[in-house]
């Protein structure tokens, strides 16, 4: 038996003592949905969402690309005018299974070029023109209820904390739960709350590490180490790390993983192959996983990038920084399909793709319909999509 | 000196009402001095506070500034010397011949974060190599994108030549650049098949910041502008290639002409928000994270005015009364090379080996030579994380538990590569193993009471121990009564160690 108590104090249920079965009941009654977990992947550096998602019927697209492009017999057709780049070919089964959502045109208003500019802008859920510094996931979850019992609030498993950036959540970098453990043992957080922010800072870490090292210690006790073939190289590695923590049954709401390398100014082809190869079979081997497990409803997969490349190929067989890409949202809860207008290569703005969906309706869908928080003021008037079964 | 400061201090007496507009400057005492030289170097010993007592701020910074150095004292590395080995071997080599290329590329990199290290404690003059570890995280360029050491060692050797000279002169130096010809693409930008990525960054991160007074037009046309900025293949040397460079006219942040990338910069550097960008940059590295807008412009200008003399720059930053004030003292977060090398030096350490600083270098989050993207790494609290706290805390803790005794130097699997994420997890693991054993075996202890029996006795009362070791007041003070190892050890473990 397992104490279990609440965040919030007065809360109806502070200090309830439950001999549930369930492992999530407390979580459940957070109000919102936090024991389900929303994995988020970050394609550092402006995945190029024209060779990922190809329009591979329309002339234009094999004339802006004439030494890039993904050739008519190369693509995985996803129907008769888009296809998948043959690396993530992995990804077909999802896609047969009605698993897999590819919404098109994602992007923003007055799309900042910047990669760091552009990828605070996706972080914030900030507008172009606006400065916010907490993370989008941050801001949505808030003071919500959470489950005392949770791991931590976001795992962050690749790349920095963006979207988990904030003082009320605890997020928590940990590419290696094992030898986070190791080096926690003994860890024992100050009382102190000094003014000094930099110091501050410091404690609120030591105290993160001490709670997470808690929790950690049961989750680790009940996992066992993941099978199945996760590709080689980081993305894989944080694959199995995370289907690992989900598996175990841990509580935690945010997973992020993140695979670097998208920013192809030159000599495009094999790199971009490699990283989409790295997702796709990725992807696929951590479907397989949970789906083994049992925990693959509780699970929703979504990408991010700060933008899209340019339409036009540049003169280095490589791509400049464009605005509006695809992204991928997969999970067992999903309504599969192609969502939102196909690329329309003849309507560019500086040779730019024109965005058809904002951003931050992907957001909406995480935040309300998988999550089920009502309607907040971090995303805005951005209404989820119609893409998820619940 | 003496004899003007006398006569300074006559002429005052004579003039009673300029006396009381220029008192006396005070001058530093102990604390002051620790504070001026952990934030322009790496680390305060004994024997350098003793020199800047009683010193005024001003002579204290002018002797500071006044011993930058525009080469390092170390002796690099023999094969700086040799002709760059810059391609790849060809179709024909064999698969030995490119496993040996590609090792030796390895072996270099360790090479050179070593020398570099050992430049940085060795080193009389550490504001120059924390000037140059800056401009590094400014005009940033990767061994993962460069590949060849080579390019990486020379583009340090300029960073250092201009790290306390002339930003103008900096810029122009870093566009030709042969590392960051290659880091930016340059290599790629040809008339009629623009690149924007350098020209992007030369706006964006190097002068004049995001979204500052350019648009996309204006990238655009910068980009043109560089077009034919390339390198010899033989020598790795900067090379203008006038056919690839295309001299039609350009329309730049409103002046039209038929600019080349030099013009470009020139038109650049007259924008009034590049010394405010650079100020504000520097202030975050020396100051406190939250630039002060009003100091921010009144130093600027003169920097500006100064035509972009770095040392004009520093002197202000370091006599700023912000620089100086209680609240903004130990409110840094220490780097890890800061950490690294600080330690090194505060404990009179023997380095450890190459690998050993390349390994802690990714566990903490700072590989030299290795910055994570062209925007560089964040800093400030962005260091401290759950997973590099815990690192920080066990390298030091090993530091701290006394020398290893004679244990087996072995190598072990798994070496680190520069730039080359582990290929396999396996791989990885095999390399976290060896990161731990290595630290293990690798690491020397300071033997502690070694340590402090050869500290000035005025250093070794509890509370100027405490305020040698850390900047602020510790979270866990040690008790007055331990013995000094423990002492000493547990200052080093409170989070106050981590701060500057």
């Amino acid at each position: 038996m397992r104490r279990r108590d609440f965040l919030l104090a007065g809360s109806t249920l502070a200090g309830f003592v439950l001999l549930s079965p369930h492992a999530f009941a407390q979580a459940r009654a957070a109000g919102w949905r936090a024991d389900r977990t929303l994995v988020l992947i970050e394609l550092a550096g402006g995945n190029d969402g024209l060779n990922t998602v190809v329009p591979y019927a329309d002339p234009a697209y094999h004339s802006l690309r004439p030494g890039i492009g993904i050739k008519r017999e190369a693509v995985v057709q996803l129907d008769e005018k888009m296809g998948l780049h043959p690396s993530m070919a992995p990804l077909g089964d999802a896609w047969r299974a009605g698993e897999l959502a590819i919404v098109q045109g994602v992007g923003y208003e007055n799309p900042n070029r910047s990669h760091f500019r552009s990828i605070d802008i996706w972080d914030t859920a900030s507008g172009s023109n606006r400065f916010v510094s907490e993370g989008w996931v941050a801001r949505v979850i808030g003071a919500s209820r959470r489950a005392a019992d949770r791991l931590a609030d976001a795992v962050v498993l690749g790349g920095g904390t963006g979207p988990v950036t904030g003082s009320g959540l605890r997020a928590i970098s940990m590419p290696d739960p094992q030898r986070f453990l190791r080096q926690a043992e003994g860890m024992h957080a100050a009382e102190a709350r000094p003014a000094n922010p930099a110091l501050a800072h410091l404690i609120k870490v030591q105290h993160e590490v001490e709670d997470t090292a808690k929790e950690l210690r049961g989750v680790l006790a009940r996992a066992a180490e993941v099978r199945g073939t996760f590709p080689n190289g980081p993305l894989g590695q944080q694959f199995r790390v995370a289907a690992r923590l989900i598996n175990a049954r841990a509580v935690v709401p945010v997973v992020k993983l993140a695979l670097g390398g998208f920013d192809t100014h030159a000599n495009q082809p094999g790199q971009h192959a490699n990283l989409l190869r790295q997702l796709g079979e990725g992807l696929a081997a951590f479907r397989k996983a949970l789906a083994e497990a049992g925990r693959w409803n509780d699970v929703l997969v979504m990408t991010y990038s700060e933008f899209g490349r340019r339409a036009g190929q540049n003169g280095s067989n490589g791509t400049d920084h464009g605005t509006a890409a695809p992204h991928f949202v997969l999970g067992a809860k999903v309504k599969g399909g192609l969502v939102g207008p196909a690329p329309n290569l003849a309507d560019l703005v500086n040779g730019d793709l024109k965005h058809a969906i904002d951003y931050r309706s992907l957001y909406a869908t995480a935040a309300q319909t998988w999550w089920g928080f009502s309607r907040s003021g971090a995303l805005g008037d951005h209404a989820p999509l119609p893409i998820l079964k619940v | 000196m003496k004899l003007s400061r006398f006569v300074l201090g006559a002429v005052l007496l004579l003039a009673p009402g300029l006396a009381a507009a220029e008192a006396p400057a005070p001058t530093l005492n102990a604390d002051d001095a620790r504070h001026l030289l952990v934030r322009t170097g790496f680390a305060a010993l004994p024997a350098e506070i003793a020199k800047f007592e009683a010193l005024t701020r001003a002579e204290a910074v002018r002797r500071i500034l006044a011993g930058a150095r525009t080469e390092a004292a170390t002796a690099p590395p023999a094969w700086t010397k040799n002709a760059p080995e810059l391609r790849p071997p060809g179709r024909m080599a064999t698969q030995e011949e490119r496993r040996a290329f590609r090792m030796k590329r390895v072996a270099e990199g360790l090479e050179l974060v070593g020398w570099w290290y050992r430049e940085m404690t060795a080193t009389p003059s550490p504001l120059t190599e924390r000037m140059t570890l800056f401009w590094h995280n400014h005009f940033t360029s990767a061994f993962r994108k460069v590949r060849a050491p080579i390019l990486l060692y020379r583009q340090n050797v300029t960073l250092r030549e201009h790290a306390l000279g002339n930003f103008a002169k900096l810029v122009h130096a870093m566009a030709a650049d042969p590392a960051m010809i290659v880091y930016l693409d340059s290599l790629q930008n040809r008339r009629g098949y623009p690149n924007e990525n350098f020209a992007r960054e030369l706006l964006e991160l190097f002068t004049l910041g995001e979204g500052q007074g350019y648009t996309e037009t204006d990238i655009k046309e910068a980009a043109r502008a560089f077009t034919g900025w390339s390198l010899e293949r033989e020598t790795g040397l900067y090379r203008f290639r006038p056919f690839q460079h295309d001299d039609g006219e350009k329309t730049f942040m409103g002046r039209t002409g038929r600019f080349n990338g030099t013009d470009i910069i020139e038109i650049v550097l007259k924008q009034p928000r590049v010394a405010e960008y650079i100020t504000e940059k520097a202030w975050r590295e020396f100051v406190s994270e939250t630039p002060d807008p009003t100091a921010v412009k009144r130093i600027a200008a003169k920097f500006r005015t100064s035509g972009y003399e770095i040392k004009v720059l520093l002197s202000e930053l370091l006599l700023a009364p912000q620089f100086w004030a209680a609240e903004n003292r130990g409110r840094l977060v220490r780097a890890p090379v800061e950490l690294i090398v600080g330690t090194l030096r505060q404990f009179d350490l023997p380095q450890p080996d190459n690998r050993i600083l390349a390994l802690l270098g990714r566990a903490l989050g700072q590989e030299v030579f290795n910055p994570p993207n062209v925007k560089g790494w964040p800093g400030g609290t962005a260091w401290i994380n759950a997973n590099t706290f815990l690192i920080r805390q066990q390298v030091l803790r090993r530091v701290m538990a006394g020398a290893v005794p004679g244990s087996e130097r072995q190598t072990a699997e798994g070496e680190m590569m520069p730039g080359q994420p582990p290929a396999t997890r396996q791989q990885q693991a095999q390399r976290q193993r060896a990161l731990e054993r290595r630290m293990a075996q690798r690491l020397e202890g300071v033997d502690i009471d070694a340590w402090y029996a050869k500290l000035d006795r005025r250093w070794q009362a509890p509370d100027r121990l405490t305020a040698l070791i850390v900047a602020v007041k510790p979270v866990n003070p040690p008790k007055a009564d331990s013995d000094p190892a423990r002492f000493v050890r547990d200052l080093v473990l409170d989070p106050t160690f981590q701060l500057k």
